[in-house]
């Protein structure tokens, strides 16, 4: 249990020599507290395993620190560091009963014979493992055996941090919900700091209270769920987050006014100085823009099709070059193919070069 | 479902039956026809009936004598190298370098005893521990050290040992290599994360994920080790006296420095029948232990 700093963070695997822009991670400097429940998310190739692989020491980075509790543990090995870690694919030790795997990273660290046989019992019965503690492990099937390493990852109590790498991937759906509220339950019953490595943003928002969004070697955006989704500091975050992604467009913006193909859309805040130079683009969510009926004052759009997700509808359509994905309120029908859209001001962003523009009330 | 009937396939069959009668069946049947019978040449042949074979598992007659006696000396031979040659083969894997230039280095130098005939092999030692002139030879008895393949049993014996052991350990540590790199890295890092010790690692990971090119190590070395000829009967003649008179070795005495051809065609029915038997066990053992795992295998 413990607060982990990472401070001017950074690796290549090319070495220190390497090209900043082909740093797998470029230095980040950040705070993971004690307790908390994170999520690593990103595309694959992101650099998010890289990431973990570094807290718990099974990849030494190029530069930068790592501070477990303020103790700078970056020269240490793994397994001084004191961490557990959870793999995409199940690890299990073939000659080893299921209940042998469990108790391993605890005989190796010379814990006593009566407290090995109680923690396994319990992360057995967390785990619905009880009845196959005796079991050959490679009998198993792919998601028992994931059980068995998330149990190894799960046995030893004093842990600074449980670090998983997609570890639900070979799980059958269903199982995959009933294990991801177990995580969610033992990170509450236990109090230990978790961090959780997926390309999955529903598994991501459900396991998380704190997401980390990576892209292309960089940490873009941490927050909770909620500021992910209504205030993404990247165009990215806003594309990867959300079903469908935020519309991002090009825009010239020029203090309360975005200017899309010629029509002016009203903004919340006062954008006066942007960077001559930068890429201005505005981005807004499908769920912040309405199709309604097509009104000289409205931005015209050709609905191209609807796509109805049961409980709501979006429309794609297409404002010139750009195209556009739209909520469709509830009991509206389209009388042909032209659309106005209508913008939430309170939900429309500005970005420059990728990035949020915060702008002045 | 109608069968298609297609006389001309036989076409296709039958040049496959031909060549296997020629290259197997026949000339079995010619060892089985000799060793039923006697003959003194001239192609003259008196019936014996299973004669040669109850001679031959008979140790007291000569035949069985020297029979029974290669075969312990062969089978004692076998397990001597493979206790040295599996452990060896197992160090060597472990310690070769993962990647870089190195590993090509590595498999070219071990792979090097591999690429070397038989009898040249035999020939390399031969010469290497000749105490006049040999490197070996002439070293050890400049140490002080008495040593003579020729004449004294225990350094034949330990000659023709350390030759196969030069000869072969490659090949065991090439397959344990092959199956070391085969394992994931997560294992490696899965064990680091769980605390083990370099120790706890080999009994845990890499000997259990080995276990199947080690079965198919043994079974090679076992079969090429139960066969062997030419390296000893080049290097000692099966000498001194008969100490390292391998079952084949005996079996060329036997055909062409006796011709006797009946005694001989009974001891190589039943050399191959141990052979064929040591094989059909190993068999075994390897698919039975692979149907050990479930019929659902993750990725892993």
């Amino acid at each position: 249990m413990a607060r982990i700093d990472l401070v001017d963070l950074a690796h290549s695997y090319g070495g220190n020599d390497a090209a900043p822009e082909s740093f797998a991670l470029k230095p980040v400097t950040m705070t993971w507290r004690q307790g908390g429940a994170y999520a690593l998310l990103g595309p694959s190739g992101c650099g998010k395993t890289t990431l973990l692989n570094l807290i718990s020491g099974i990849i030494t980075p190029s530069r930068g620190e790592i501070l477990f509790d303020g103790v700078d543990v970056t020269p240490l090995s793994t397994q001084k560091r004191n961490i557990a870690q959870v793999f995409q694919f199940p690890v299990i030790y073939d000659t080893m009963t299921v209940g042998q795997n469990l108790a391993f990273p605890l005989r190796n660290r010379g814990v006593p014979r009566a407290e090995i046989d109680a923690r396994v019992a319990e992360i057995a019965r967390l785990l619905d493992l009880t009845h196959d503690l005796n079991r050959k492990a490679t009998r198993l099937t792919a998601d028992a055996k994931q059980k068995i390493s998330l149990g190894r990852g799960l046995v030893r109590a004093d842990v600074a941090a449980i670090l998983f790498d997609e570890p639900l991937t070979v799980i059958d759906p269903e199982l995959k919900w009933q294990l991801r509220s177990k995580l969610k339950a033992l990170h509450r019953e236990l109090d230990l700091t978790m961090i959780y490595v997926t390309h999955d943003q529903t598994e991501a928002l459900t396991f998380a209270d704190t997401v980390v969004v990576m892209h292309d070697g960089r940490v873009v955006q941490s927050g909770t769920p909620a500021e992910l989704f209504e205030k993404p500091a990247h165009t990215f975050v806003g594309y990867f987050i959300g079903s469908p992604g935020m519309n991002i467009v090009p825009a010239e913006v020029s203090g309360r006014e975005a200017r899309i193909g010629g029509h002016v859309i009203a903004l919340n805040r006062n954008y006066g100085q942007l960077p001559a130079d930068a890429r201005i683009e505005v981005g807004v969510r499908p769920e912040f823009v309405d199709v309604t009926t097509p009104t000289p004052d409205l931005l015209s759009a050709k609905i191209e099709r609807i796509d109805d997700l049961g409980r709501i509808r979006f429309a794609r359509v297409r404002v010139g070059d750009a195209k556009f994905a739209a909520r469709v309120p509830a009991g509206f029908s389209i009388s042909d193919g032209v659309a106005g859209l209508k913008f939430d001001p309170a939900h429309v962003h500005v970005y420059a070069d990728s990035r949020l523009v915060e702008g002045t009330a | 479902m109608d069968k298609v009937v297609n006389q001309k396939a036989w076409l296709l069959v039958l040049p496959v039956f031909a060549v296997v009668a020629f290259s197997a069946i026949i000339p079995l049947m010619t060892v089985v026809n000799y060793s039923l019978q006697d003959t003194f040449g001239n192609n003259q042949f008196f019936w014996n009936g299973v004669g040669w074979f109850k001679e031959l598992l008979d140790p007291s007659t000569d035949l069985g004598g020297r029979f029974f006696a290669s075969l312990w000396r062969n089978l004692f031979f076998s397990a001597v190298i493979l206790a040295i040659e599996v452990p060896l083969g197992i160090v060597i894997a472990l310690s070769m370098p993962r990647q870089g230039w190195t590993v090509a280095a590595c498999l070219v130098i071990l792979a090097l005893p591999l690429l070397i005939p038989w009898n040249v092999v035999g020939t390399i030692w031969q010469i290497f521990g000749r105490p006049d002139i040999g490197l070996l030879g002439y070293t050890l008895n400049s140490l002080g050290i008495n040593y003579n393949y020729v004449s004294n049993e225990f350094d034949a014996w330990a000659t023709v040992i350390v030759m196969d052991v030069w000869h072969w350990t490659s090949l065991v540590a090439l397959l344990c290599y092959a199956g070391l790199k085969s394992i994931p890295d997560a294992y490696y890092q899965a064990a680091q994360i769980d605390g083990a010790s370099r120790w706890a690692v080999f009994t845990a990971i890499q000997l259990p994920k080995m276990h199947r090119v080690l079965l198919i190590a043994v079974l090679l070395r076992f079969m090429d080790s139960f066969m062997i000829y030419t390296e000893p009967f080049v290097l000692t003649g099966g000498g001194p006296g008969n100490s390292t008179t391998f079952i084949s070795i005996e079996l060329v005495k036997i055909a062409l420095g006796q011709f006797d051809l009946g005694k001989a065609a009974a001891l190589s029915l039943v050399y191959n029948l141990i052979i064929l038997i040591v094989c059909w066990v190993f068999y075994t053992v390897m698919t039975n232990a692979g149907a050990e795992r479930p019929p659902k295998e993750g990725i892993a």
